[in-house]
């Protein structure tokens, strides 16, 4: 069962867990049984359309999976997952 | 050592004993230019250090003045400075550690109209703006005009840094465009954790000196990132995005944009 690691921004939905276990093969599974997990989860990283938000970033390992198979992307046994959104605070 | 004052000497003794630094490395230290884009939480670090370090001449542009809540973060301004432009209590702390730094101060918020000529006859520039329109701004600025950008941000309690070297990857490859207003909260809605201000400024002060004395590797297509409340840091790639806007094979932003401010305070 893959670890996600979760941004601060978004640890108000998992209970302020840092990294939480999430069912499935790929990101698009991850993010489902996030969303069973945690009501709301869904809509903080994907649009309307269902697709990534532009400003959300989820990684396999240190990979981005815009440059892999995006919301498809197989995920590795071992490997974790990382949301990463952008920020801008200074 | 001859074109070395004594003061200059002692001052940089154990930058010029590390071999890797060495006078050569001080000599372009004292010869270098930055550019510091806010005079806030990571501002105050990244200038203090590379004041310390003797960094020649020193931009800072911030166009706000010192609030009582910033003191928690922003080492660089004192109590008696509440109610002081940034700028001016930034120039005097850069001058009261290092008197041989040459300030130059822009009071006014960088947009499309003078973020060019603000980042002009600077060798880099650190980007520790509180917004992502100047994120934004100060990526493509940098980009077009094929100059180091020291990137970083923090958010509660995380912080991510990383270096565009002027060329690709660039900030967009990264996050392709900002979030839609009041999609984010900012710093003074969600707060922050005052110490991660200095983590994160100190490890771009870092990468400004590195990048200035060629030594090392810099954090080019890497995103790293400090979670302070776990104590992890972690790192990531950043990948060139053939479809990048700004820096891809077909580019459709050749000058600079100015986003709706939403994430100010």
């Amino acid at each position: 069962m893959p670890k996600v690691k979760i941004p601060t921004p978004l640890r108000k939905l998992t209970k302020e867990q840092a990294e939480v276990d999430a069912n499935g093969s790929t990101i698009r599974d991850i993010v489902d049984d996030l969303e069973k997990q945690f009501p709301g989860f869904k809509e903080r990283m994907c649009d309307e359309n269902g697709d990534l938000r532009r400003f959300v970033n989820v990684y396999v390992g240190e990979e981005d999976i815009r440059f892999l198979n995006g919301l498809d992307t197989e995920i590795p046994d071992g490997e974790s997952v990382s949301i990463i959104p952008a920020v801008a605070g200074g | 050592m001859s074109d070395f004052t004594d003061e200059q000497v002692n001052r940089y003794a154990r930058h010029i004993i590390l071999p890797e630094v060495g006078g050569a490395g001080q000599r372009k230290l004292l010869d270098a230019s930055v550019l510091i884009v806010g005079a806030g939480g990571l501002g105050s670090a990244v200038a203090m250090y590379l004041a310390a370090a003797g960094v020649g001449r020193i931009g800072l542009a911030d166009h706000d003045a010192v609030d009582l809540t910033n003191l928690q973060r922003q080492i660089l301004h004192t109590t008696a400075d509440v109610g002081r432009p940034k700028t001016v209590s930034g120039a005097e702390t850069i001058n009261a550690i290092n008197p041989g730094v040459d300030v130059v101060t822009i009071d006014a918020r960088l947009d499309s109209s003078n973020a060019s000529d603000a980042i002009a006859g600077f060798d880099l520039v650190v980007d520790g703006s509180d917004n992502f329109p100047t994120r934004y701004l100060l990526n493509d600025a940098c980009y077009l005009a094929v100059k180091p950008l020291v990137s970083g941000a923090i958010f509660q309690y995380e912080g991510q840094v990383t270096t565009f070297n002027g060329g690709r990857p660039c900030y967009r490859c990264l996050f392709p465009s900002p979030p839609a207003p009041g999609t984010v909260p900012n710093c003074a809605q969600a707060g922050v954790f005052g110490a991660l201000a200095g983590t994160i400024g100190t490890i771009q002060a870092t990468e400004a000196i590195k990048l200035i004395c060629g030594i090392g590797t810099p954090l080019v297509g890497f995103l790293l990132l400090y979670d302070a409340l776990e104590v992890r840091f972690n790192r990531v790639r950043v990948t060139r995005d053939e479809a990048c806007p700004l820096c891809g094979s077909s580019p459709e932003i050749m000058r600079l944009i100015d986003y709706e401010e939403f994430c100010s305070r």
